[in-house]
């Protein structure tokens, strides 16, 4: 899908996700590009939390710093499903109706114990997203059609659960459910925690496994891919059940945080991930993409949404216009700069 | 492509899905009319097709530019942005008068359009994306602009949106006209021809010299600008201007519609007859459901059920 026609003789393309530095001599200027491509965020990330130290008083403080990384924890889990997906070429927009779900199902089962309040919205969200896979990689139906569709479905489950929304499970009290919502170990919220080892182990899954190389080489090239041996179909169908799984166990999460299945929650939430995770460096053509990249762009944009909330006179909606120019601008430069490793 | 699918399928099999990829919608339409007609009390009255046909009008209008984006082989998710946008801005200028404030909304939507465009076409910035960034971005701005709901009271937009002509509303007929329109430019019209060739292939089309930029900008401007005529009309029935909650999930409804009505994602082809087809279909199907008192969570749940049968009927006809 590029758009560049120029005569440049094209040198093979770096699509490896490692550091590109075996090419000696003409290779600066395109380890620049992929530096700024994958630490891009991280830079910028630095700057406004810096800026809005120096700025704010109330910035730089444990408990605001506490808070957001509770408020981040959860969009961070979805996004790292997200990233899974997206590597692969593919996108999922159920994401946020599985959040709600997810959590509306663990409020319900919290009242029979914390084993099926975490492994009933696990099972139910994980079913939708081996059906999307399913759907995407046997049925070769297009990812954003399906997802929209599940987005619906599960929307639709969520409400046919609650009374139409009108019902909200609370979380029993004191149980243990709760207490991996609430509690905080060290000074940081369970839930930070819980999210900090998830991305540890997805950054070794896709980088150090075999299932991560075939996300890797299917989002690369699909009939390559598939011509070398990789298991194209099921590895499709792991990445969609994975971001099921993750989507709802977020939503489990928040709900133990909030100690209530809130109907209302995850609209929009796909959008939020699916920002974080481009913010962060992945390429929404799949073949390249970072773990931690995400979990910056999730940083990133919540930061944002603070320093907006800091400045008083601002409302929320111009957080929205900010993070929409911002998304912009991210998707320029990247295109700006992959088409420039292309063409080195 | 359908020549293909006839080779790998036993013929009648090919032959009963290539039926059902193109009357398949309007099917669906006539079954719902038959089984409404009989299960349904005051189903055949005047008022009631009324009712149906101006809550659908403002869908079909939106799903008209998707259907142009989707035969582009791109999607706008910012439809519904920039009917919220132009709620704001028909608020904001209506003291102007009314033309002054359409002028307006004309210019905010051509601009948003113009940006989607330029991503697409001069970036090359996916489609999805794109839009994505003026999905959030434009209804942040429409909430600047206009932070809560405001009441309009000015007898020209009241008129706009509940007015008629012999029995039948204006909004009904904008969105007939516009439909034929929409029709007649993609069927008989250079730049209808340049729009298809684009979504069979963008490559193709660019070294036969097509204006492929230049198409592309002007297909996700008259996206929008229809986005933006929906918005308004949406804003005269309502006598209000309601940014927050106007046009929420309408990129949706209106993605629905145009692939329930035979229009492949994968682009190159048009189906507007069908695209009208898919969204009437739609507000049967939920109309149906909530007048048995069936509540809106198996209206979403029918709908998934829906696309999903809509896609994998059409999945013959993609490029593989």
């Amino acid at each position: 899908m590029t758009t560049t026609k120029t005569d440049a003789p094209v040198v093979a393309a770096s699509n490896e996700p490692t550091d590109a530095t075996e090419p000696a001599g003409s290779a600066r200027s395109e380890r620049l590009s992929a530096l700024v491509q994958q630490h891009g965020a991280l830079a910028v990330l630095v700057l406004v939390a810096l800026v809005a130290s120096f700025s704010f008083d109330s910035f730089a403080t444990v408990d605001n710093f506490t808070n957001m990384a509770t408020g981040s924890a959860f969009l961070a889990v979805v996004a790292l499903g997200m990233t899974f997906v997206i590597v692969t070429g593919g996108i999922d927009l159920s994401v946020g109706s599985l959040f709600a779900l997810g959590g509306v199902l663990a409020a319900w089962g919290s009242r029979h114990g914390t084993a099926v309040a975490l492994l009933l919205p696990l099972a139910v969200c994980g079913l939708i997203g081996v059906v999307n896979g399913l759907l995407v990689a046997r049925s070769r139906l297009a990812p954003f059609i399906v997802t929209l569709a599940a987005m619906l479905g599960a929307r639709g489950l969520m409400l046919a659960l609650t009374d139409e929304g009108a019902n909200t499970y609370l979380v029993a009290k004191d149980s243990l459910f709760a207490e991996l919502g609430q509690g905080s170990t060290l000074g940081l919220g369970n839930p930070v925690w819980i999210t900090l080892a998830l991305f540890a182990a997805g950054a070794l899954v896709l980088r150090r496994t075999r299932f991560g190389q075939h996300v890797y080489a299917v989002g690369g090239n699909e009939d390559a891919a598939a011509l070398m041996g990789a298991p194209v179909a099921r590895t499709k169908i792991l990445v969609y059940t994975l971001s099921g799984l993750l989507a709802g166990l977020a939503g489990a999460l928040n709900a133990a945080w909030l100690a209530s299945g809130v109907t209302i929650l995850g609209n929009g939430m796909e959008l939020d991930a699916i920002s974080a995770v481009v913010i962060g460096g992945t390429l929404l053509t799949g073949g390249l993409g970072y773990v931690s990249g995400s979990l910056v762009g999730v940083l990133l944009l919540k930061v944002i949404q603070n320093v907006i909330n800091q400045i008083g006179s601002l409302g929320s909606s111009y957080q929205l216009v900010v993070s929409g120019a911002f998304l912009a601008l991210v998707v320029i430069a990247q295109t700006w700069l992959g088409r420039r490793r292309r063409l080195m | 492509m359908a020549e293909a699918a006839l080779r790998t399928a036993p013929p009648d099999r090919a032959r009963l899905l290539q039926w059902l990829q193109t009357y398949g919608v309007y099917a669906g339409v006539a079954l719902l009319l038959v089984v409404n007609t009989v299960i349904t009390p005051h189903f055949l009255s005047a008022e009631n097709f009324r009712t149906q046909a101006v809550q659908v009008a403002p869908v079909v209008i939106v799903a008209l530019g998707m259907a142009l984006v989707i035969g582009t082989e791109g999607v706008d998710l910012s439809v519904g942005a920039v009917m919220a946008l132009a709620a704001s801005v028909t608020a904001l200028y209506l003291g102007y008068g009314l033309l002054p404030a359409l002028l307006a909304v004309a210019l905010f939507a051509a601009g948003v359009g113009f940006a989607n465009g330029a991503l697409v076409a001069f970036v090359g910035v996916q489609p999805i994306v794109a839009t994505l960034a003026l999905m959030v971005g434009g209804r942040g701005l429409a909430l600047v602009l206009l932070p809560q709901l405001e009441d309009l009271r000015n007898p020209q937009l009241a008129s706009l949106g509940s007015g008629d002509v012999l029995g039948v509303p204006y909004l009904i007929l904008i969105a007939a006209v516009l439909a034929l329109l929409v029709a007649f430019v993609v069927r008989r019209t250079t730049f209808g021809r340049q729009l298809l060739a684009i979504g069979d292939s963008r490559p193709a089309a660019e070294l036969a010299g097509l204006p492929v930029r230049r198409v592309l900008i002007v297909v996700y401007v008259v996206c929008a600008l229809l986005a933006a005529v929906a918005g308004v009309l949406a804003t005269a029935r309502l006598q209000a201007s309601d940014p927050t909650s106007l046009g929420n999930l309408m990129e949706l409804s209106a993605i629905t519609a145009v692939v329930v009505g035979g229009t492949p994602l994968t682009g190159g082809r048009v189906n507007i007859a069908g695209t009208v087809a898919g969204a009437v279909l739609i507000q049967l199907l939920t109309a149906t459901l909530i007048k048995h008192d069936l509540p809106p969570s198996w209206t979403q749940i029918a709908q998934a059920v829906v696309i999903v049968c809509a896609v994998y009927a059409a999945r013959g006809r993609g490029k593989r």
